[in-house]
């Protein structure tokens, strides 16, 4: 058998594409509700960091059962709204049957193109309430969340991940950790929500309460955070405005009420 | 039985593919900051290097031998989705943390290394084992970097607090320059116990 023919050469190649790729996708279909899991795990544990209640390594570490315990006994409520603050759903918190919306891309372009976004706010029985932000790297998709104190303003904590800006420099959004401590006791400017928050390349000025630094090296990814920040956060403000004084009242009538 | 010896040795200390044949440098440098990367990418190099090698050295007869190097790309780059696709599954943190370097196996000339210049021309028992002590070489080497990186540059193994609380932990160490640096010392440390590798 002549193996240097053209004909078996492109059959031989076509069979072979043909095999791997049976193999690829049987191994990525059966693999699938594991990583699945993982990644429900993972989503959860960012958004439990980013509200104070443990640190992502400790979550790693504990086991996708107990993420998704935790979660379910710390979390009050999880809702969905929508970009004029209207809330429009509910997603289930028990442990066994946790909803999430961590498929940001078609809201995000419900957001920029003027859709109807489904917006998960999650509120902890801490009095923390988290909220998602998605955007674009240099490389790819980056996300985060950022949790809020009572007042619905005030940045208490923030995580971010990326799926793979580069190492030592864009990655460092997500690996330094200073970077997101900076976020802690900054205030959300509502009122303008085209561009309700700034990270500053050179350096945010001193005193600036709702400025932070960027990275050096990492403005592409920088830039991309800030436009992420402030679209996400841009659409949640008509909730996060109408929402905040009515938390406060309830605590005042509570304080009262004592 | 000789051979079978000489083929599983060979490639662990005389022809080390980082310390002698100086391939894999870049992936060593970039996963050796704790034991517990290392350690999972040494497995799935291993893996990787192994199974293509069989693979390949199965087809080696009907492979055309115009194509043979995108056939064994295409062995290859299915091993090391595969492995990234258990990784995914089985260890999520540990992938997350090595992220774009698992994919990158497939660029390790050692692997392509191996299939052309060993099991494109050897039985398939031979390849395996080839391939498989190929990958054993690269990790022993890649461990052996990260035990200093991690004990130095954190005072943890395996995430565990081995130095005393009093230990600062040097940055230097966790950064790749450092890992060439001691990477350097450990070909100068095998040639200088090796005479044989030494040029005249």
């Amino acid at each position: 058998m002549n193996t240097n023919s053209n004909v078996y050469t492109v059959i031989y190649t076509t069979v072979i594409v043909v095999v791997v790729a049976a193999v690829l996708a049987f191994a990525a279909s059966s693999l699938k509700p594991l990583q699945t899991a993982n990644i429900k795990a993972e989503t959860l544990s960012q958004m439990m960091t980013a509200a104070g209640l443990g640190d992502s390594e400790s979550f790693s570490s504990m086991g996708n059962d107990a993420v998704l315990a935790t979660y379910s006994e710390n979390i009050a409520e999880a809702i969905v709204v929508n970009a004029r603050g209207e809330q429009i759903g509910v997603l289930k918190t028990d442990k066994d049957h946790i909803e999430l919306i961590d498929n940001f891309k078609p809201e995000n372009k419900a957001i920029t193109e003027g859709g109807e976004p489904r917006l998960p706010v999650y509120k902890f029985k801490s009095g923390v309430t988290v909220i998602p932000v998605f955007g674009a790297g240099l490389w790819g998709p980056i996300w985060g969340y950022i949790a809020l104190e009572k007042d619905l303003k005030t940045i208490c904590g923030a995580y971010f991940d990326h799926s793979g800006e580069t190492p030592g420099l864009g990655a460092k959004i997500k690996d330094e950790p200073s970077f997101k401590a900076q976020f802690n006791g900054k205030v959300l400017n509502l009122q303008n929500t085209k561009n309700p928050f700034d990270i500053v390349k050179g350096g945010a000025p001193e005193g600036s309460i709702d400025k932070v630094d960027a990275i050096s090296g990492a403005t592409m990814t920088c830039n991309g955070l800030d436009k992420a920040i402030d679209t996400w956060v841009g659409a949640y403000a008509a909730y996060l405005q109408s929402a905040a004084p009515a938390i406060q009242e309830a605590e005042v009538a509570q304080t009262v009420e004592e | 039985m000789a051979n079978f010896k000489e083929t599983l040795l060979n490639p662990i200390l005389k022809g080390n593919p980082i310390t002698v044949l100086v391939l894999g440098i870049c992936s060593s440098l970039a996963v050796t900051v704790q034991l517990k990367g290392a350690c999972v990418m040494a497995l799935s190099v291993i893996a990787v290097t192994g199974l293509s090698s069989l693979v390949v050295s199965l087809l080696r007869n009907t492979i055309p031998n115009r194509v043979r190097i995108i056939v064994q790309l295409v062995v290859v780059a299915m091993m090391v989705i595969l492995v990234d696709q258990v990784l995914k599954a089985f260890a999520y943190a540990v992938d997350k943390q090595l992220s774009v370097y698992i994919g990158l196996i497939i660029t390790n000339c050692i692997v392509m290394g191996r299939i052309e210049a060993f099991a494109l021309g050897s039985k398939p028992i031979p390849s395996l084992i080839d391939g498989l002590a190929n990958g054993l070489g690269y990790g022993l080497i890649l461990i052996i970097v990260a035990f200093f990186r991690e004990l130095l540059g954190s005072g943890t193994l395996f995430g565990f607090q081995v130095l005393p609380a009093g230990y600062v932990p040097n940055n230097f160490v966790i950064l790749p320059p450092f890992a060439l640096i001691l990477l350097g010392c450990i070909i100068w440390a095998h040639r200088a116990f090796d005479k044989e590798l030494q040029e005249k």
